[in-house]
C-alpha cells in the first residue's frame, strides 16, 4: 500500500514537473524573442548592417521569382563587369527558411511583407535555439540543467549581438541548427535509435544549408567519436550515431550547390572520413573479439595490426602527397586562419581587414558571455561526475569552442551555446546541492527524508529529481519518450532511492553556508540578467544604418546612409554603376538597386584591389580606372564633420594594402609618415593627392573655415583644392555620404593637346594610348 | 520675336479663314458675351483662371446652355471647370453653382473643345446672366531654361491667348495675369497691354469675333515648389472593429526646371536664401482630426524627419523627404494613419452603411497625375456603390488581408490630373451584416480547438506496437 502511495505521489510530481517545465520553456521562448525586440522598439523594424541586406535582397528575389530562378540566379548588379552566380555561392538555408515562412503566412492570407518576415526570423530562431539547448542539456545532465541552460542561452549577449530583430544573417538560424544537430547526435548516442540518427543527418543538412560553420560539426563529432573509441567507450550506439551521419550527411551536404563536391574533396571534411574508417575497423575488431576466443583474438590482432599499419601508412602517404600538392593544402583561407591564427594577416589582407575576423580581447569575453565565463569550469567539473558519452561531448564542445573563439571574434558565437550549457549544468548542480543540504537539515524533514528521496518544495529539486530518473532510464536504454508515462511509473522508483541517498550523505553542506551560497548564486544570476538586458538594449540594438546621438536638445538622428541610397535609387539611371569601398556594396545593391563594382562577398581580390588602387591613386589615374570599369558615380563615406569613426579614411589603410598587394605601383610607405596614416599638415603628398582624400575633404574647409576633422581630431592638411575629373552630385545632410560623378570625356581641342599631355602624370600617359583609339 | 510674330499672324489668318465656316454654327447659339473679365493666377504651379462672363441672349428662342471653348493643349491639362451664376447686386450677391459637363459637340476650329454650362433658368430673349467660371490648369508652365544649376532661379513660360477663346461674339474683354514676383523676363504685347508690378493687363479689347486667338507668351520667375505626385494610391481600409486605416503611397517629383550639374551641400547649407530657391524640402499634409499611429516611411525604412501637430479640427503632418528635391529629382514614400471609424462611417436611412471621406491628395499645393482611391470594404459586404461629384473611373477588385477567406471587395476610383480642389468628400455605400465581424475570431477559435483536441487525443492514445 505504501509503495502504491509513493508511486502515485511521484507520478503526480512528474506530471506537475513536466507541465511546469513546459510552461517555463514557453516563457523562455517568449523571453528569447522579446529581448531581441529592443532594436525594433528603440529604432525601427529594419534590416541591420551589411550582410543582412544581401540576404534580404536574395529573399526578395526568391519570393518574387521562385525557387528555380533562385538557384539559377546570375546577379549582374554586382561585381561589374564580372557578375556573381548567387544560387551557387550562397548558403541558402536562411533565405529558404524566411521565404518558406513568408510563403506560409501569405497562403494563410496574412499579408506580412518580406522585410517584416526577415526582420523577425532571427528572434524566432533564437527561441528555437533556446529550446534546442534545453533538449541538448537535458540529454547531457537532465531537465534541471536543461532549463537553466535554456534561460542562459535565451539572453546570452554574444548570441543577442547576432540575432536581434533585423539582424537577418546566417548565424541567426545556424546557431539553432548547430545546437539541434548536437542534440540529435547526443540523443542518438543515448538511445541508439536509427530514427534519431536519420533526423540528425537531416539537421546536419539544414546546418550545411545555413552556414559555413557546419565544418565545426563535421570535425567536432568525429573528434568525439575518436575520443570515445580511445577511452574504450565504443558501443553500437556510438556506431549508429556516427556512421549514418557521415554517409547521409555527406550525401545531403553535397546537394547544397555552394558545398557540392567540397563535401568530399576539401580537407575540412577529411577528419570525418578518417574516423569513419577507424570506427569501422573498431567495430570489426569488436565483432571478431566477440566470436573468437581470447587467445585466437590476440594472434589475429597482431596479424591484422601489422598488415593494417603498412596499408594505412601507404594510404596516408598518398593522401598527404595529394593534399600537399594543392597550394592551400586543401583548406580554405578562413579555415586556415583558424588553424594558424597568423595566416590571414600574413597572406590574405582581405580576411584580416574584417574586424570580426580579428582575435577577441579579454573584455569582449566579459561583454559577450559575462558571468558564464566563471561558471564554465564548474560545469566542466560537473560533467566529469559522472562522465558519460553525452557529458564528454559537452566537454569537448566547450574546449574546442574556447579555442576557436580565441582566434576569431566572430566564433564567440559558437562558444556562447557551449558556455550556456556548461553554466546551466554548473548552476543546476549547485542549486541541487545547496537546496538538498538545506532540506536535509530542516528539523521536521529529517525523519522522512529517507522515504521521500528528492522530495522538496523547491522547483530545482523537483527538476533534479527528474535528472536522476532520466539518467537511469537512459542507461537502461529503454526510455523511448517522456510522454509515455505509463512505463516510467514503475521503473525508476527503487533504483534512485538507494543510490541517491548515499550520494546525498556525502554532499551535505552546513545550513548557513548553503543559504548564503544560494543567495550569492541568485545575485550572480541577477547580475547576468541585468547585463544581458543592458547589452540587448544598448550595445547590440543599433541597426548601424541609422545612428543616433543624445545631446542636450534631445535625440539626434543621423539617417545619412539611407538618404544617399534613396537619392541614388531615385535620381540616377537604373543601369548606372556605383563604385565604393566593398563595405557598402551589399547596401547599395539592396537599398539603391544600383550596380556596384565590389561588395561584401569578397570573392575576387583583384577586383577589390582595383577599386582600392583607384581610391589611392591621384585623380586622373583614378578617373581612368573608373572609366574603364564603366563607373558613373563614386560613393565615399566621410565622418569628419560629425565624428563618425568607421569612415573611408579610417579604412583607407586597407585600400592601400589590398591595392598594393596586386598593383605594386601603390606603395604603402608613400602614404605613411612615421608609420602612421595622417591627413593633417604632416601628411605625405601622395596621401594629400589621392582620390580618397580629395573626395572626402572636397570643400570641407568651407564648413567651419578651418577644416577640422572630428574623427582624426586634427585640421586637414590640404584645405583648398579643386576637382578636375569628378564633380560633387550629392552630399547628405551630415556629410556622411558623398557621391561624385565622373566628368564625361572632354572633347579634344587641338590647341590644348600639348599642354595637357605635359601635365599628365606618368601613370596617366601609359593609358593615354588606349583612350585615343575611338578617334 | 520675329518668328513669334509670324506664327501669331499665321494663327490669326487661319482663324479668320475658319471663321466664316463656323459662323453659322456659332450664330445658331444666338448668345453674345457682353463683358468678359479673366484673371489668371500664375503664383503657384497650379494655374487658376477666374472668368467672369456677362452673357446675353440675342436670339429668339430661350437658351439654356452656354459653351466654353478651350484649346486642345488646355483641355489636356484642365483639372477642374466650375461655374456659378451670380444673382443680385453688389452686396447681396449670391452664387448658384451650375453644372458643367464636357460637351459632345464636334470639335471646333483647330480642335477646339467645349465645356457646356447648363443654366438653371434658361435665358429668354434679351436677358443677361452673369457667370463666374473657375478653371484650373496643371503642368502648363514650361521651364525655360529647361535645366538650371543650383544657384539659378527658375524661369517659366506661360502660353495663352490675349483674347478669350470663345464660340460667341465678345463685346468687351480684359485679361489680368498675376505673376509671383516682379521679375518678368518678357511678355508678348497685344495692344493695349500694361504691366504694373506683379500684374500684366491685356485689354480692354472690343468686339472680337468668335474664335479669335492672339497667342501670348509670358516669361517670368516662379520659384514655387513644383511638387507633382506622379502616382498616388490611397487605400482606405474599413474595419468595423473601430478603425479606419489609410495608407497613401506617393511617388513625388519636382516637375520644374531640371537640376543640372553640381549639388553642393556646403552651398545649400550656408547660403540658404539664394541657393536652390526652386527646390523644396518640406511638404505639408493635412490629415483628418483624431489621427493615430501615423507613420512615414519608404521602401528602405522609416524617414525620421516629420512633425505631427493635432488639434480638434485638423491634423497637420509636416514631412521632409529624405533629401531636398531639386528639379527632376524624385522620391517615393508612404504615409499611413488610422482614424476612428465613427468619424467617417455612417448608417444610411435605408439600413446600409456609407463611408464619407475626402477624395483628393492631402498634400498642400500638389498636382496628382494619377490618383487611385481604393476603398477596402470589410469582408462580406455587398452592393458597393461610389458617389463622387466629378467624373472618375470606377472598378471593383478583391483583396485578401489578414485571414480572409472570400476576400474583401475593393472599390477603386481612378482620377487623372487631380488638384487640391478635388479634396471634397465622396461616399461609398454598401451593406454589411455585422455577423461577418465574428467570422475570423471564430475561425481562430475553431482552429485552436481542433489543435488542442488533437494534442489531447495524441497524448491519450498509445500508438506503440509493443505492449
Amino acid at each position: 500500500m505504501a509503495t502504491a502511495d509513493a508511486s502515485n505521489g511521484t507520478s503526480i510530481r512528474n506530471a506537475i514537473g513536466s507541465v511546469l517545465s513546459f510552461f517555463i520553456l514557453i516563457l523562455i521562448g517568449v523571453l528569447a524573442f522579446s529581448i531581441r525586440l529592443f532594436s525594433v522598439i528603440k529604432y525601427e523594424s529594419v534590416i541591420h548592417e551589411f550582410d543582412p541586406y544581401f540576404n534580404y535582397r536574395v529573399t526578395q528575389y526568391l519570393t518574387k521569382k521562385g525557387i528555380y530562378d533562385f538557384w539559377n540566379w546570375f546577379d549582374d548588379r554586382t561585381w561589374y563587369p564580372l557578375g556573381r552566380v548567387i544560387g551557387g555561392t550562397v548558403y541558402p538555408g536562411l533565405t529558404l527558411t524566411a521565404g518558406t515562412l513568408w510563403w506560409i503566412l501569405n497562403s494563410l492570407n496574412i499579408p506580412l511583407s518580406v522585410e517584416t518576415v526577415c526582420v523577425f526570423t532571427a528572434p524566432i530562431f533564437s527561441a528555437f535555439a533556446s529550446w534546442a539547448t534545453y533538449l541538448l542539456t537535458k540529454e547531457v545532465k537532465g531537465p534541471g540543467a536543461g532549463l537553466t541552460a535554456a534561460v542562459l542561452l535565451a539572453m546570452v549577449p554574444s548570441y543577442i549581438s547576432r540575432s536581434v530583430a533585423g539582424s537577418y544573417d546566417n548565424e541567426a538560424v545556424a546557431i539553432f541548427a548547430l545546437i539541434f544537430t548536437f542534440y540529435l547526435y547526443v540523443k542518438t548516442l543515448n538511445t541508439g535509435s536509427l530514427f534519431y540518427a536519420t533526423l540528425n543527418a537531416i539537421a546536419y543538412f539544414y546546418m550545411v544549408c545555413s552556414w559555413g560553420g557546419y565544418t565545426f560539426i563535421i570535425n567536432l563529432i568525429p573528434m568525439h567519436v575518436l575520443l570515445c573509441i580511445i577511452t574504450g567507450r565504443y558501443s553500437s550506439r556510438l556506431y549508429i550515431a556516427y556512421a549514418p551521419l557521415v554517409v547521409l550527411g555527406t550525401l545531403l551536404a553535397s546537394l547544397v550547390p555552394v558545398v557540392g563536391f567540397n563535401a568530399v574533396m576539401t580537407s575540412e571534411h577529411f577528419a570525418s572520413f578518417l574516423v569513419f574508417i577507424i570506427i569501422h575497423v573498431v567495430a570489426l575488431v569488436y565483432y571478431i573479439k566477440g566470436i573468437l576466443s581470447p587467445k585466437m583474438f590476440r594472434v589475429a590482432m597482431t596479424l591484422v595490426v601489422s598488415v593494417g599499419l603498412a596499408v594505412c601508412c601507404a594510404v596516408i602517404a598518398i593522401l598527404a602527397a595529394l593534399v600537399a600538392s594543392s597550394p592551400t593544402k586543401g583548406w580554405s583561407g578562413r579555415s586556415l586562419s583558424l588553424l594558424d591564427p597568423t595566416y590571414a594577416s600574413k597572406y590574405i589582407p582581405i580576411i584580416a581587414s574584417v574586424s570580426e575576423h580579428q582575435p577577441p580581447t579579454w573584455p569582449s569575453y566579459f561583454m559577450d558571455i559575462n558571468v558564464l565565463a566563471f561558471l564554465v569550469p564548474a560545469g566542466i567539473i560537473a560533467c566529469f561526475s559522472p562522465l558519460s558519452d553525452a557529458s564528454s561531448f559537452a566537454v569537448l564542445y566547450i574546449v574546442t569552442a574556447v579555442y576557436f573563439s580565441g582566434v576569431m571574434v566572430r566564433l564567440m558565437l559558437v562558444l556562447a551555446p557551449a558556455a550556456c550549457i556548461m553554466s546551466g549544468i554548473a548552476l543546476s548542480e549547485a542549486f541541487d546541492i545547496f537546496t538538498r543540504s538545506i532540506k536535509f537539515q530542516l528539523p521536521y524533514h529529517s525523519g522522512h527524508s529517507h522515504v521521500h528521496a528528492g522530495d522538496a518544495s523547491l522547483d530545482s529539486t523537483v527538476e533534479s529529481d527528474n535528472v536522476s530518473k532520466t539518467e537511469k532510464s537512459d542507461d537502461t536504454s529503454k526510455e523511448r519518450s517522456l510522454k509515455k508515462n505509463k512505463k516510467k511509473e514503475k521503473e525508476p522508483v527503487e533504483k534512485p532511492l538507494s543510490s541517491k541517498s548515499q550520494v546525498k550523505r556525502l554532499l551535505v553542506l552546513p545550513f548557513e553556508a548553503s543559504i548564503i551560497a544560494i543567495f550569492l548564486l541568485v545575485l550572480l544570476g541577477a547580475f547576468y540578467v541585468v547585463h544581458s538586458v543592458w547589452a540587448a538594449a544598448e550595445a547590440y540594438s543599433a541597426p548601424s544604418i541609422v545612428l543616433t546621438s543624445h545631446s542636450d536638445d534631445g535625440l539626434h538622428v543621423f539617417d545619412d546612409f539611407r538618404e544617399a541610397y534613396g537619392w541614388l535609387s531615385h535620381n540616377t539611371d537604373v543601369d548606372d554603376k556605383v563604385a565604393s569601398w566593398w563595405d557598402y556594396g551589399y547596401q547599395t545593391t539592396a537599398m539603391a538597386n544600383r550596380t556596384v563594382i565590389v561588395d561584401n562577398n569578397t570573392w575576387n581580390n583583384t577586383h577589390i584591389a582595383t577599386v582600392g588602387t583607384a581610391m589611392s591613386s591621384p585623380e586622373k589615374a583614378a578617373w581612368e580606372i573608373f572609366q574603364s570599369l564603366d563607373v558613373k558615380y563614386v560613393l565615399v563615406v566621410f565622418g569628419g564633420l560629425v565624428g563618425y569613426p568607421s569612415d573611408d579614411i579610417n579604412k583607407f589603410l586597407w585600400m592601400v594594402r589590398i591595392g598594393g598587394g596586386v598593383f605594386p605601383h601603390i606603395k604603402e610607405p608613400d602614404y605613411l609618415r612615421d608609420g602612421q596614416y595622417r591627413i593633417d599638415s604632416m601628411a605625405t603628398p601622395t596621401m594629400l593627392n589621392c582620390l580618397m582624400y580629395k573626395l572626402s575633404y572636397f570643400r570641407f574647409v568651407e564648413t567651419d573655415g578651418k577644416g577640422f576633422d572630428r574623427v582624426r581630431r586634427t585640421e586637414i592638411g590640404k584645405k583648398h583644392f579643386k576637382l578636375t575629373h569628378f564633380e560633387e552630385v550629392f552630399t547628405t545632410h551630415h556629410w556622411m555620404v558623398r557621391i561624385y560623378k565622373l566628368k564625361p570625356l572632354k572633347n579634344r581641342i587641338r590647341g590644348k593637346k600639348k599642354s595637357k599631355s605635359k601635365a599628365s602624370s606618368s601613370t596617366g600617359s601609359k593609358r593615354k594610348g588606349s583612350r585615343r583609339n575611338p578617334y | 520675336m520675329d518668328a513669334l510674330l509670324r506664327a501669331r499672324l499665321l494663327h490669326l489668318a487661319l482663324f479668320i479663314s475658319l471663321l466664316l465656316s463656323v459662323l453659322s454654327h456659332a450664330s445658331s447659339q444666338e448668345l453674345q458675351i457682353v463683358n468678359a473679365e479673366r484673371r489668371i493666377d500664375l503664383t503657384s504651379h497650379i494655374i487658376k483662371v477666374y472668368l467672369t462672363l456677362k452673357v446675353e441672349n440675342i436670339g429668339a428662342s430661350p437658351a439654356s446652355e452656354v459653351n466654353l471653348a478651350f484649346s486642345p493643349s488646355e483641355v489636356e491639362h484642365l483639372a477642374v471647370v466650375k461655374a456659378a451664376a451670380t444673382t443680385g447686386k453688389k452686396k447681396k450677391r449670391t452664387y448658384v453653382p451650375l453644372d458643367v459637363k464636357s460637351s459632345e459637340q464636334p470639335a471646333g476650329p483647330n480642335g477646339t473643345k467645349y465645356f457646356t454650362i447648363i443654366l438653371s433658368n434658361p435665358l429668354s430673349k434679351g436677358e443677361t446672366a452673369t457667370l463666374e467660371v473657375l478653371y484650373i490648369l496643371t503642368r502648363s508652365l514650361e521651364p525655360f531654361p529647361a535645366e538650371i544649376s543650383q544657384s539659378e532661379s527658375q524661369l517659366v513660360y506661360y502660353r495663352d491667348s490675349a483674347i478669350l477663346l470663345s464660340p460667341y461674339h465678345v463685346k468687351q474683354q480684359t485679361t489680368f495675369i498675376k505673376t509671383p514676383s516682379t521679375r518678368v523676363e518678357s511678355f508678348t504685347v497685344v495692344e493695349p497691354t500694361k504691366r504694373a508690378s506683379t500684374e500684366i493687363k491685356y485689354g480692354p479689347y472690343d468686339n472680337q469675333t468668335p474664335y479669335t486667338y492672339a497667342p501670348i507668351l509670358v516669361h517670368f520667375e516662379n520659384n514655387n515648389p513644383f511638387a507633382v505626385v506622379e502616382e498616388l494610391e490611397r487605400e482606405i481600409e474599413i474595419s468595423h472593429w473601430g478603425n479606419l486605416q489609410v495608407t497613401e503611397r506617393y511617388s513625388l517629383v519636382h516637375a520644374g526646371a531640371r537640376h543640372k550639374g553640381v549639388f553642393s551641400r556646403v552651398d545649400y547649407q550656408t547660403k540658404q536664401g539664394n541657393i536652390g530657391v526652386s527646390s523644396f524640402k518640406h511638404l505639408l499634409a493635412r490629415l483628418p482630426p483624431r489621427v493615430h499611429s501615423v507613420y512615414y516611411r519608404d521602401g528602405i525604412g522609416n524617414i525620421s524627419s516629420s512633425r505631427l501637430r493635432t488639434d480638434f479640427l485638423k491634423s497637420e503632418l509636416l514631412i521632409e523627404p529624405r533629401y531636398p528635391l531639386f528639379g527632376g529629382w524624385k522620391s517615393t514614400f508612404v504615409i499611413g494613419y488610422g482614424v476612428p471609424v465613427e468619424d467617417f462611417l455612417f448608417e444610411s436611412p435605408d439600413g446600409g452603411r456609407y463611408l464619407n471621406f475626402t477624395f483628393g491628395c492631402p498634400l498642400a499645393d500638389t498636382v496628382v497625375d494619377k490618383l487611385l482611391v481604393k476603398v477596402v470594404l470589410p469582408e462580406g459586404s455587398k452592393d458597393p456603390k461610389a458617389v463622387v461629384s466629378f467624373p472618375v473611373e470606377q472598378r471593383l477588385e478583391t483583396k485578401y488581408s489578414y485571414l480572409d477567406v472570400v476576400g474583401r471587395t475593393v472599390v477603386v476610383l481612378e482620377k487623372r490630373n487631380a488638384v487640391p480642389e478635388h479634396n471634397i468628400p465622396f461616399q461609398v455605400h454598401y451593406s454589411f451584416n455585422p455577423i461577418f465581424m465574428l467570422a475570423e475570431p471564430l475561425m481562430l477559435v475553431t482552429a485552436f480547438f481542433f489543435f488542442f483536441v488533437a494534442a489531447v487525443s495524441y497524448l491519450h492514445l498509445d500508438l506503440s506496437i509493443r505492449k
